[in-house]
């Protein structure tokens, strides 16, 4: 299928912007620095986190996943794309919602207080775990419906026309389905909760909440000690390593087989009890995710009126990153949609993007002056980051379409081109149209390796709303946010829109 | 398309034109150059005295300065602080500021030849009348204070006011600054990366009180005509925090560079910058500052480490605030 060359290229491509730019820093600190004792516990508390907020981001996306799987409602259409949202959010935006709505004013603890019940406060590792939840929750359960939804409807038809009980029906369909769309689900948010640290912090509490990212953040930008951050990111991409090949390790079995596509209902889960289990899991999920965006929302209108016209220019910027970086990351993820691929894509987003940003900084500095490249800049390592949600997205689609009409092409002698467009490209519409919304509104909301180069005309939004709330003005930051949220839901709404056939 | 095309080479070149003899180029922090910052006021009042050209560059000042080391473009460095500033004059990057310092006004000695403060305020916890009418009145009995009683403070690692605060707990506590901080982390809501998320939880209502400056009440009172944010005075004293403008030494338009130090002491500039950047002027006496400032609670004792002092403890003061806190 021609994919070789291409899927070598993106390859070395993947290779190359991320060790380079830890070798440029490396190279330039003259090695590794040694690790303090405190580090010990800083790694420890950063893979404890992120193992406890995947585990429950994924055992409370499989139920969710399944009642949007099997239900459908007035506005469930909706409902699943602005389950997208918390996900795309700029983590400063989110966790001031999260803290409106869990927080010690928050809404949970006022309904609580007047019921007379004992308040919860936010910070602690729980906190930290809510957070990540509520950032990955959407994203897991988007994972898990792909699997869902890519059950052929005629095995579906066949296990009813069987009466096989809804126990048979899970052991024979949906946990084979699951035990391939888990592991690597497990280990996407198990690496993005990796590189957490604002959340980790501002939640955590404190100094037991120290992650590897903060010391990176620390080494690089008080105590401009290259050797330790560049130390740091060898750890942080090994863990990622690790748990990709340990996912990779678990993740068996290919898919169900050729179907033909045809939409065909469910027969399962009609039952009174499995509706009020579906039901339950909707209106949690829904009012869980959706409360702090309400929040966020209501609060942003107020500062709308004080935005000027640098917004519509910071809004501007960031939709051109964004819709770069999209295209950057879909021609990028095609050919990598394979499982060795995968495993090299996580390798983006386990990189601390100041050390990347560092990186590349050194690297270019001698040519060109930096700061005039740093939209480009910021594209590229938008969709370096994105990469590993756009390969788990597309992948597990991607093996099956080879898998089931690879021999068909062959013996018609498809072009690869032909096959690309008549084939492959049309089979995968939907995880393609979500993986592009996911990294549109990713990028849109990114604020990472802009604030190391940005100057003041080359702002985008999220450096726009934290330049408002470092000059005091937190109303005028929350209408920016609002602005922020809505385009990137906006942006993710449109690709993902295009892709969602009958989802 | 053409004559955008035309247009844009047009600025390209009108713009290598002037990178050739009258640009300055000043390298800031983003909260100065940003809209609501003293930048756009700094450089319109320089520009209309120097027939020059300033361009901020913001971002991060010492990283980036350590990272270009003597190829920065950068001609004036704006906006440091003296906690940072011992690896910056050890590099040999910055030259000295020729400017006479006589007449600064700030609550400490200052003689430094090369780093030339322009505005400064005091560590402090900022509170809302409203909500805490009886503050601590000084750091005891804000460490003794209920668990009821709720700070919001910034990481000393990723903040120059979280390493502040280590530092002014370091000077009112010395050996004793872990117990200080053991004491205090009942009263620690939690701890943020930087100085805004801090301050949005404050003023969300998260908490009662946010470690910010003695200078924070005056934006609430002037810009937004309240007077119920106040910062708690304690006996003990305050940490003081200064912001330093530096001239690089490799500068290749030494005579522009020259005026913009001179300019930062003339009044002009140090009657803008208490409202341009919410502090205290360095060079301008009391009755001169803005209606508003005269009217802040200060402190009677600034607390100051030099930057030797400041490099040889910080390391002491952010282990006592990482141990203290972890208990």
């Amino acid at each position: 299928m021609a994919r070789g060359p291409f899927a070598i290229i993106a390859a070395l491509a993947v290779l190359a912007v991320t060790l380079v730019p830890v070798g440029a820093v490396l190279i330039r600190a003259g090695g590794f620095a040694a690790f303090a004792p405190g580090d010990v516990d800083a790694i420890r508390f950063t893979l404890w986190q992120a193992t406890l907020s995947a585990f429950f981001s994924i055992l409370c996306a499989v139920p969710v996943s399944r009642a949007l799987a099997r239900r459908n409602f007035p506005g469930r259409g909706l409902l699943v794309a602005l389950l997208g949202a918390p996900f795309i959010l700029p983590i400063i935006v989110a966790v001031l919602g999260l803290i409106a709505t869990f927080g010690t004013n928050g809404i949970v603890n006022r309904v609580l207080g007047a019921l007379g019940l004992p308040e919860m406060t936010i910070y602690g590792l729980h906190g930290v775990v809510i957070a990540h939840v509520f950032f990955n929750l959407p994203l897991a359960t988007r994972l898990i419906l792909q699997g869902w939804l890519a059950m052929p409807g005629e095995r579906l038809r066949l296990a009813a026309s069987l009466g096989l009980s809804p126990w048979a029906m899970f052991r024979t369909l949906e946990a084979p389905m699951l035990a391939r769309i888990l592991p690597g689900a497990f280990a996407v948010i198990f690496v993005i909760c990796l590189s957490s640290f604002a959340v980790a912090l501002t939640l955590g509490g404190g100094p037991r909440a120290t992650t590897v990212e903060l010391a990176i953040y620390q080494a690089m930008r008080f105590d401009f000690d290259l050797g330790r951050a560049a130390a740091f990111s060898v750890v942080q991409l090994a863990l990622a390593i690790a748990a990709g090949l340990v996912a990779l390790r678990l993740s068996g079995g290919t898919g169900f087989g050729a179907g033909l596509d045809r939409i065909v209902p469910r027969w399962d889960g009609q039952g009174a009890a499995a509706r009020a289990l579906d039901a339950v899991a909707i209106a949690a999920v829904a009012l869980f995710l959706l409360t702090p965006l309400v929040l966020v929302t209501l609060r942003g209108v107020p500062g709308l009126v004080l935005l000027g016209p640098e917004m519509l220019e910071a809004a501007w910027n960031s939709l051109w990153v964004a819709l770069v970086s999209t295209a950057l990351c879909l021609i990028w993820a095609l050919p990598l949609a394979t499982r060795r691929g995968e495993l090299l894509g996580l390798l983006g987003i386990a990189l601390s993007p100041l050390v990347l940003g560092t990186g590349l900084f050194l690297i270019v500095r001698p040519y060109v002056n930096p700061f005039t490249l740093a939209l480009p800049v910021t594209a590229l390592i938008n969709a370096l980051v994105s990469l590993p949600f756009a390969l788990r997205i597309l992948r597990p689609e991607a093996e099956a379409i080879r898998a089931d009409f690879a021999r068909l092409a062959q013996s018609l002698g498809l072009t690869p081109w032909a096959w690309l467009r008549f084939v492959f490209l049309p089979r995968l519409r939907r995880p393609l149209g979500f993986a592009a919304g996911l990294t549109a509104a990713l990028s849109m909301g990114d604020l990472g390796v802009i604030a190391l180069f940005a100057d003041p005309e080359r702002a985008t939004l999220p450096l726009y709303v934290y330049r408002l709330m470092g000059s005091y003005q937190m109303e005028a930051a929350q209408g920016a946010a609002l602005v922020l949220l809505a385009s990137s839901l906006a942006l993710f709404w449109a690709f993902d829109r295009g892709g969602r056939v009958h989802a | 398309m053409k004559a955008l095309t035309t247009f844009a080479a047009g600025t390209l070149l009108a713009s290598t034109a002037l990178a050739q003899d009258n640009v300055l180029t000043v390298y800031a922090g983003d909260y100065i150059v940003s809209k609501w910052g003293p930048g756009p006021k700094i450089e319109e009042m320089f520009e209309a005295r120097c027939d020059c050209d300033l361009q901020f560059s913001p971002g991060d000042l010492m990283p980036r300065l350590r990272l270009e080391g003597d190829r920065t473009e950068a001609d004036i460095v704006f906006g440091l602080n003296t906690d940072v500033t011992k690896e910056a004059r050890e590099a040999g990057l910055f030259a000295p500021h020729g400017q006479n310092i006589a007449n600064l006004t700030l609550p400490v000695d200052w003689t430094d030849e090369v780093f030339l403060p322009f505005n400064y305020a005091h560590t402090a916890f900022v509170y809302d009348t409203d909500r805490t009418p009886e503050p601590p009145a000084s750091f005891d009995a804000l460490l003794e204070a209920g668990d009821d009683l709720t700070i919001v403070i910034q990481d000393p690692r990723t903040s120059i006011s979280g390493l502040a605060l280590a530092l002014w707990v370091q000077a009112v506590y010395g050996e004793d600054a872990q117990d200080a901080w053991a004491q205090l982390s009942d009263n620690v809501l939690t701890v943020t990366k930087g100085w805004s998320e801090s301050y949005g939880l404050f003023t969300d209502g998260e908490a009662d009180m946010v470690l910010s400056y003695t200078t924070s009440p005056a934006y609430h009172l002037i810009a937004e005509d309240d007077p119920t944010i106040k910062a708690a005075i304690f006996p003990e004293g305050h940490y003081f925090m200064v912001e330093l403008v530096g001239k690089v030494a490799g500068t290749d338009n030494p005579e522009l560079a020259d005026q913009f130090m001179e300019f930062i002491l003339t009044e002009e500039f140090q009657s803008m910058i208490a409202t341009g950047n919410w502090s205290f002027p360095a060079a301008l006496p009391q009755d001169q500052w803005p209606e508003g400032f005269q009217q802040l609670d200060l402190p009677d004792t600034a607390l100051f480490y030099s930057e030797d002092e400041a490099d040889a403890l910080k390391d002491q003061a952010i282990e006592a605030w990482r141990a203290g806190l972890s208990q």
